[in-house]
């Protein structure tokens, strides 16, 4: 976890660092003086090595979750994004929700009726949805639902209802690749050995498929759930800067807009070492609800008991 | 034997191809593919006015039968810069997938044929580049590159290494302890020729099928950084900044965002249907 953080801030301050020209003369303009040039370069820190100025930054970032200030505004980036952070964390979850309520069930349609017309269908939405470039989607909702309908806000944030676009035009890519991996991962499962037999026990069908080959299908879907997360944070980047909602994202975009490189580089780590939080949080769970794993960890003692 | 074997890989891509062609929506999704890339071949026949044609008595118009998908707010014919659009779009998609597999095969190749620490080394820094979300580390290199047609398919082409360096390895370690390599080990061949005559022919197919895939998404992501103001700029007629152009204006001219969103959907979902119906083709076992 640490070494993973460690490393992709190492990366992204030194690809950041690459950046042509310098800043401190971009940031006064092209009428600023030498002296003024070189004043902003100390108050910046610009002068030192590369080592130095990576060393404060990563220490910083690993030791006081200090993400420096900003330099356009001069306030602390740290806690700028983590007062935007709910925002954008509370969209994604929004997502996460809609992906596993939709796309789950679209997967067991496809799965069950499948080369049937269900599955047909619930797959032409999975390759649909993976297909739309959410920006695109996100402005052609607003077109219809906010400005012809008038029925909800086209940005800002406010009451739940703030949140419906946004969530919807992100959710697609999300609730697409959910169906098609429960769908593959179900239809490997329903050819299984025990399944057979659940089915000659005389079980219905639908328990069938929701007890027996659903907990089984659901165990590798959970990975993609992690990874699902990491596409949202990202994608929250551009459907905030439409919607403008301020959360990690348009900040993000804020930066890019008024060169304000420490912020870019500041949300991009943050939005990393978020997305690494939830690949860990993950891999436990997975090992919670994987009966096999657990097993690993449960001491040979209490093996027996439950024997 | 070089003739042989050469006739014998022919026939492997021939039943390969009846294969595909047996699937009506690999077919379709093919021909809607070779369509667009011929639309952008051929966009200053097709297009009916130069993409920069400025007419400011006709701003705004909707769609008619001289402006097919009606003017900006420039009076540029939306049409036509759609159609030079495809230019950009599909070779930033192609080539920086392209570049990206290249790339990642050979550092995949190297990885898991030498092991140890080449591998170790290179794994790493795979690990940590895929750590970051692919737009992410996108929009990162594209801000420290600076805007234009290069340095975007630069931009976008890393989260493709990443991608070509992992299968390639895995399909790699997979057959790194076939007897075939191990007779072109014992006849004296140099590793380089190992790697790329003998390794890589025999790990291409699922490259292959992501690649298809990939191309999909780093148009859309091509597309989103342009939206964002990276990536490509206007004036020129690409499609997520055409999108970004007409966004202000949508009440009174939703013609401008509609028309390119159009277009990028349906190149990528072409590209991704195809993609899905290669991978069935290249993989029967698959598709019980």
């Amino acid at each position: 976890m640490i070494p993973v953080i460690m490393g992709v801030t190492i990366m992204i301050f030194t690809i950041m660092y690459l950046i042509p020209g310098d800043p401190a003369k971009m940031m006064l303009g092209p009428d600023s003086t030498p002296e003024q040039v070189a004043a902003k370069r100390q108050e910046l820190g610009l002068n030192d090595s590369y080592f130095v100025r990576l060393g404060n930054y990563v220490g910083g970032i690993v030791l006081h979750f200090d993400f420096g200030n900003s330099w356009v505004y001069h306030t602390p980036v740290t806690t700028e994004l983590l007062h935007r952070f709910p925002r954008t964390l509370t969209i994604a979850l929004i997502c996460i929700l809609l992906q596993i309520f939709i796309g789950t069930p679209l997967g067991i349609i496809a799965a069950v009726n499948h080369n049937g017309l269900g599955d047909r269908i619930s797959q032409f939405i999975a390759i649909f949805g993976v297909s739309l470039p959410n920006f695109w989607v996100a402005i052609m909702l607003v077109l219809f639902f906010s400005l012809e309908l008038r029925w909800l806000p086209p940005y800002g944030i406010g009451g739940i209802k703030y949140y419906i676009l946004p969530c919807i035009a992100l959710a697609f890519p999300g609730i697409a690749t959910q169906a098609r991996q429960t769908r593959s991962s179900m239809l490997e499962v329903i050819r299984s050995d025990y399944i057979t037999t659940a089915r000659a026990k005389g079980m219905s069908e639908n328990r069938v498929i929701l007890r027996h080959a659903l907990p089984n299908a659901l165990l590798p879907v959970v990975t993609i759930i992690g990874n699902g997360v990491g596409v949202l944070l990202a994608g929250a980047v551009v459907i905030e800067s439409i919607f403008s909602i301020p959360g990690v994202g348009s900040y993000l975009v804020g930066g890019i807009n008024t060169r304000d490189y420490a912020v870019v580089q500041s949300s991009v780590i943050f939005l990393a070492i978020a997305f690494a939080l939830v690949m860990l949080i993950v891999d436990l769970v997975y090992a919670l609800i994987d009966p096999r794993i657990k097993a690993r960890f449960v001491g040979k003692k209490k093996r027996k008991n439950y024997a | 034997m070089e003739r042989s074997s050469k006739r014998k890989k022919q026939s492997e891509y021939l039943v390969v191809a009846r294969r595909l062609s047996k699937n009506p929506v690999a077919v379709i999704s093919f021909v809607v593919t070779v369509f667009l890339i011929l639309i952008a071949i051929f966009a200053p026949l097709i297009a009916p006015f130069p993409y920069d044609k400025q007419d400011l008595m006709h701003t705004r118009a909707a769609p008619s039968a001289q402006h097919l998908f009606g003017t900006d707010e420039l009076g540029r014919d939306v049409f036509s810069r759609v159609i030079w659009g495809s230019r950009y779009s599909l070779s930033i998609g192609i080539l920086a997938v392209l570049f990206g597999t290249v790339v990642g095969m050979f550092l995949g190749a190297f990885a898991g044929y030498f092991g140890g620490v080449t591998d170790d080394i290179i794994m790493r820094f795979i690990d940590i580049i895929q750590s970051i979300p692919g737009i992410l580390l996108a929009i990162t290199i594209s801000v420290v590159l600076g805007p234009g047609f290069f340095n975007t398919i630069l931009a976008l082409s890393i989260g493709g290494i990443a991608m070509g360096v992992r299968l390639t390895r895995a399909a790699i370690l997979n057959i790194r302890n076939q007897e075939y390599l191990e007779a072109a080990t014992s006849i004296n061949a140099s590793t380089s020729r190992i790697i790329t005559r003998h390794v890589l022919p025999n790990s291409f197919s699922p490259i292959l099928v992501s690649s298809t895939m990939s191309i999909g998404n780093v148009i859309m992501a091509a597309a989103m950084l342009s939206f964002i103001g990276l990536g490509i700029q206007p004036p020129t007629p690409e499609w997520g900044s055409m999108i970004a152009g007409g966004r202000s204006l949508i009440r009174s001219a939703p013609w401008m965002v509609t028309f390119p969103g159009i277009f990028i959907m349906l190149t990528v979902l072409a590209l991704n249907l195809f993609g899905d119906g290669l991978r069935d083709a290249l993989d029967p076992k698959l598709k019980k």
